[in-house]
């Protein structure tokens, strides 16, 4: 059984990257120029824009590649039910019908391990994949042996994409084995659910660091590289973007297999969806403007997306109250 | 296509900035300009078309300038200036900061205007000439502020002629206008014909701000108008083009006293170090040679790659061409826009197609105007495009093994206006930058730009600096203008020799004393009728010699200023003791008895520019980035100089010792009637540990050797105290070397003056950050 099946997502289509042996000097060779990459992702968004039509699409597009998160300490059953009542109609049916696309849904729903359960009840046959957090989300800091049974945990109560969190201090340490040796074990520990490795990119000092990091966990057989938790103090911004990517592209020129990316954290305009959107396109195609390759992880992006749908529609700038919450 | 169609496809789509505003400025204008004179547009006469070359419609009609309308702009320009000079710092301030406000204010209308008359993308005139010339404005109105209290040896040179490019049509205006108007000078300003409609705008603009009558006047038309600027009754000349047009505007204004700075031409190199992001020198790469479609005068367009890493980066760079989004440049989405004029594009494909050498790979342009971006790999330096300026968007590449060896091919080059430098070793970095000769480096960025720091180049890129303390030089001088020296001629006698045993005063070339290769001397006579000694005339062989010598000590140029300021310190003591000798020397060849006071002030010129050898410091400039923009005074290279024919000691040691001082190497003609006093100094040099070649002194007739020493291709820049300025500034265009001709004499020009004029200003940009 693979998970392709039960989701709408066209990873039947796209061999997964079952990762590498651990290629030293690769990784000690890679290099990472701060202020050109910060350079380059202060121009894109002056470079690249979409207008009218083409923006209402991209808008879409955006929604299709969003893990719609509720990551709270007070999450209820009520609470994740709602959430996920928006990930099946994420944008008022009036508003789809008249863009031409009524079936929109979001790319998943992201919860934590004690909500897969409300989660999955609440998505039957949508299709919506559930992504849980794990492996002690979001410090990563609680026993190894525990981390890894959280993720089975997560599989067995219907999770079909674990978010795991990289231990930073392999990073800060220069244990680059270690942090390898840890990825491959969740890995293995998510059999065929998806895992995406959070390198919580806001603690790990360097764009340097960020490049190796993605690296490591590519060769150790991510299926997605994410920037954050959301919980850190920087979250996903467009240098560590455009860094984790240029890692993605390098990967799949040596490999030939494609690694998707999430950038979590601090998205919340439209206008930065599209920004991210431009980049992906821009750095390494089309094929990853998909959601089995590409996902926002964001709460409220959602909200300023429809206010812009709804402004395309009619001409008059929208309001929060006329859509409903998630 | 339906928006479920875009959602499927996730093209980009049209983007395009609305126009509406700057054609209806045009409209405004009746479609028809004159040019602006006197705070007035005259009316429009018989000239040429304004076009969109991204659609060959037609903006505007423009007039060319008559010899006439020149005439009444510099006769404006003339009227004005005194009293703009007269207005002081604070009131000049105030109206470049009204147009620098201005600018800010039309700032859409300024970028619109100029992507409808020169093709480049919307984002290019909007993020990058619009922001620069804003701040270029503000900059100098602080200058314009600072000026009494900063500058009070420094005064404006009067009415300048400014003949600007169609690259950057507004931000060239402003580098020109700017720093002109903020010392004091009125201006003259010839845009370019392909592109003058910004400069039109900013006219309107600058009536608004009322700056004063005949301040700013432009004039419109091709390069005889340009000719006709050049030749008019101007004092400065500054020019941004073409090295072939700078070339004739060298010879035009030789000798004509009107003072010149030329910022040209270039082939920088772009250098990509194996340990390098080179991700992130590709994007650079887009910025350095597809910014603007290659149309820029300092662009990266000589790609050199570790050998090591090259298949990756031209695998990469393939791959990052391919993405570049080329069309209508009012498309906010686009990276590539359109060339210029149809017969840019012509000589752009011209070039390309007569190379049959190396690999090119081009991406696909639109029809019409466009010129597909295009890299060329497997090229060497004996290839045509690795030497020769394309001003399109063509990079081409070769690879090289060490970091000396991207050195050597780096400089392999007439040209010396920018490099880039990709590494992520600062050890490297730094050792690299100081060997490249160029104006500005750029370490792991390219094409940064800051009113606060020097532009400008080396070799035959021009010379004179734009932005930062070192641009205003173009715009002032010396505020107080002592007289000239008198002339004084060489005495005739015939009287026998007072001292019993002949000596044979010989040239002293890389370090030794040769004679002539002509085999000719001449006697000297003292004041008395008596003769003092022979000395040797110098020939075009010996100057070839001693240039030749001169490029051998290029070591000297690497020493450290402590070290010069030992030698000099040295030279100055073995000359005090001999001073009696000099002095009566000096006494015997000129009369009188000042012989000593001039031993003591060439003594006094030692201790000055042992002094300055270690303190002539350079700068860190305060331009608006994380990083630091270094201005590093570089020395000039070799410089050839003829001495004045008075102060025979001191005129030579005046300008011997600011040249060394600053790591130069010099070849001095020593003064013509009194010659002795510099074939004895050659022992002084001799025991004073002073490197072979690194002083050669030539004795003969100045008018023969000028031309010799103003053609060597590799001198670096001529100085004369001796007059012959047309010849010198004439000849000086074989590689576009710097001059400096004054009749003041060498006691009255302050020590500053003389070592700016024996440095280079090198800004090197270091962005920082992990």
């Amino acid at each position: 059984m693979t998970t392709a099946t039960q989701t709408h997502l066209p990873q039947t289509t796209e061999p997964r990257n079952d990762g590498m042996e651990l290629d030293m000097d690769w990784v000690m060779s890679v290099q990472a120029n701060t202020s050109a990459i910060e350079r380059r992702a202060a121009t894109l968004p002056g470079r690249r824009s979409v207008k009218k039509d083409y923006q209402a699409a991209w808008l879409a597009r955006a929604i299709t590649c969003i893990d719609l998160t509720t990551l709270s300490g007070d999450d209820t059953p009520g609470r994740v039910r709602r959430l996920c009542a928006k990930a099946r109609q994420p944008v008022r049916a009036d508003i789809l019908e008249q863009l031409g696309l009524p079936h929109l849904q979001t790319g998943a729903v992201c919860v934590y391990h004690d909500m897969i359960a409300t989660a999955v009840d609440a998505l039957q046959g949508s299709g919506i994949p559930i992504a849980a957090v794990s492996t002690g989300f979001p410090a990563g800091l609680s026993p190894f042996h525990l981390r890894v049974a959280e993720i089975e945990e997560s599989v067995k109560a219907g999770a079909a994409e674990i978010d795991i969190v990289i231990s930073r201090r392999h990073v800060l340490t220069g244990n680059w084995q270690a942090l390898y040796d840890e990825m491959r074990t969740f890995r293995a520990a998510c059999g065929d659910a998806h895992v995406k490795a959070i390198l919580a990119t806001g603690e790990l000092g360097t764009l340097r660091n960020v490049a190796r990091a993605s690296l490591i966990c590519m060769m150790a057989g991510a299926d997605f590289i994410k920037t954050s938790t959301g919980k850190e103090s920087v979250n996903a911004t467009l240098p560590v973007s455009l860094t984790m990517i240029r890692a993605i592209r390098a990967y799949h020129q040596r490999t030939g297999l494609r690694v998707g990316y999430k950038p979590a954290g601090g998205i919340s305009k439209a206008k930065d969806a599209i920004t991210y959107l431009a980049l992906m396109k821009d750095e390494l195609g089309n094929r990853w403007l998909e959601p089995d390759l590409f996902r926002f992880g964001a709460s409220s992006l959602l909200g300023d997306i429809e206010r812009q749908l709804e402004h395309h529609l009619t001409g008059a700038y929208s309001a929060a109250q006329r859509h409903p919450i998630g | 296509m339906t928006v479920k169609e875009i959602f499927e496809s996730m093209d980009y789509g049209p983007a395009p900035e609305d126009a509406s505003d700057a054609l209806a400025w045009l409209v405004d204008q009746g479609d028809r300009f004159g040019h602006y004179i006197n705070r007035a547009f005259t009316a429009p006469g018989d000239g040429f078309e304004a076009k969109n070359p991204a659609t060959g419609n037609v903006l505007a009609t423009l007039t060319q300038a008559t010899q006439d309308d020149v005439d009444q702009a510099v006769k404006a320009a003339r009227t004005a200036q005194p009293k703009w000079a007269k207005l002081g710092g604070h009131a000049r301030a105030k109206y470049l900061y009204a147009l620098a406000r201005l600018l800010q204010k039309h700032a859409r209308l300024f970028a619109v205007l100029e992507t409808l008359d020169n093709g480049k993308p919307i984002r290019e005139a909007r993020d990058i000439d619009v922001p620069l010339a804003i701040r270029h404005f503000y900059y100098h109105a602080g200058m314009a502020q600072l000026m009494e209290a900063e500058l009070p040896d420094r005064a404006p040179v009067g009415v300048c002629g400014q003949i600007v490019p169609w690259n950057f049509p507004l931000l060239m205006l402003a580098w020109k206008v700017a720093p002109a108007l903020a010392m004091g000078n009125t201006v003259v300003l010839k845009p370019a014909e392909y592109t003058s409609l910004t400069a039109l705008l900013f006219a309107d603009i600058c009536q608004q701000a009322g700056l004063p009558n005949g301040v700013l006047n432009i004039v419109t038309g091709d390069g005889a108008v340009g000719e006709m600027l050049t030749n008019s009754d101007v004092d400065k000349i500054a020019f941004t083009g073409s090295t072939e047009v700078g070339r004739r505007i060298r010879e035009a204004t030789a000798g004509t006293g009107k003072a010149l700075t030329l910022e040209l031409g270039g082939k920088s190199p772009y250098i990509i170090f194996d340990d390098a992001d080179i991700d992130s020198a590709i994007e650079g790469l887009v910025d350095a040679i597809w910014f603007n479609q290659g149309q820029v005068c300092c662009a990266g367009s000589r790609l050199l790659v570790a050998e090591s890493i090259a298949e990756d980066v031209y695998t990469r760079l393939k791959a990052r061409m391919s993405g570049l989004r080329m069309g209508n440049p009012l498309d906010k989405c686009i990276d590539v826009g359109a060339i210029v004029d149809p017969i840019q594009l012509a000589s752009i494909t011209a070039k390309v197609d007569a190379n049959t050498e190396g690999e090119t790979f081009q991406t696909s342009a639109p029809e019409g105007c466009y010129y597909p971006p295009t890299l060329i790999t497997g090229l060497h330096t004996a290839s045509d495009l690795m030497q020769d300026e394309i001003f399109g968007p063509v990079l081409v590449s070769t690879t090289f093994r060490t970091p000396s060896e991207a050195v050597e091919i780096a400089n392999n080059t007439r040209y010396g206006l920018a490099a880039t430098v990709w590494t992520e070793n600062v050890n490297l970095a730094l050792d690299i930058a100081p060997k490249l000769a160029a104006g500005i480096v750029w370490v792991n960025a390219t094409n940064l730009m800051d009113a606060a720091a020097g532009f400008g180049g080396v070799r035959e890129s021009g010379f004179g600096r734009e932005g930062g303390w070192e641009g205003l030089r173009a715009y002032t001088k010396p505020a107080k203008s002592p007289k000239p020296a008198a002339n004084v001629t060489a005495f005739t006698g015939d009287k026998a020799p007072t001292d019993p045993v002949d000596r044979t005063a010989k040239l002293y070339i890389g370090g030794k004393q040769s004679r002539p290769d002509g085999g000719y001397s001449k006697p000297v006579w003292g004041k008395n009728g008596v003769l003092l000694g022979h000395v040797s005339l110098a020939n075009r062989k010996d100057v070839r010699n001693a240039i030749e010598a001169n490029a051998s000590a290029a070591g000297w140029s690497k020493t450290t200023g402590h070290l010069r300021a030992q030698i000099l310190y040295y030279i100055a003591e073995n000359l005090a003791a001999r001073g009696d000798e000099f002095a009566n020397r000096l006494d015997a060849m000129q009369g009188g008895k000042k012989g000593q006071a001039e031993v003591d002030a060439a003594i006094d010129t030692l201790f000055t520019y042992a002094a300055w050898a270690d303190k002539y410091d350079g700068a860190a400039k305060g331009v608006p980035i994380r990083g630091i923009a270094l201005a590093m005074n570089e020395p000039v290279g070799a410089i050839a100089a003829l001495c004045p024919d008075t102060d025979p000691l001191a005129g030579l040691v005046g300008l011997i010792a600011p040249a060394i001082a600053m790591g130069n190497r010099i070849t001095a003609v020593a003064s013509a009637p009194f010659p002795l006093a510099a074939t004895d100094f050659i022992q002084i040099l001799e025991t004073s540990d002073v490197p072979a070649g690194v002083v050669n002194i030539l004795t003969g007739d100045p008018t023969d050797l000028a031309p010799h020493l103003a053609s060597h291709m590799n001198v670096d820049a001529m100085w004369s105290l001796n007059g012959h300025a047309a010849q010198i500034e004439a000849a000086s265009i074989s590689n576009l070397k710097r001059t400096w001709i004054t009749d003041t004499p060498v006691a009255h020009i302050k020590p500053q003056d003389m070592l700016a004029h024996a440095t280079e200003v090198k800004t090197i940009w270091v962005p920082y950050g992990e």
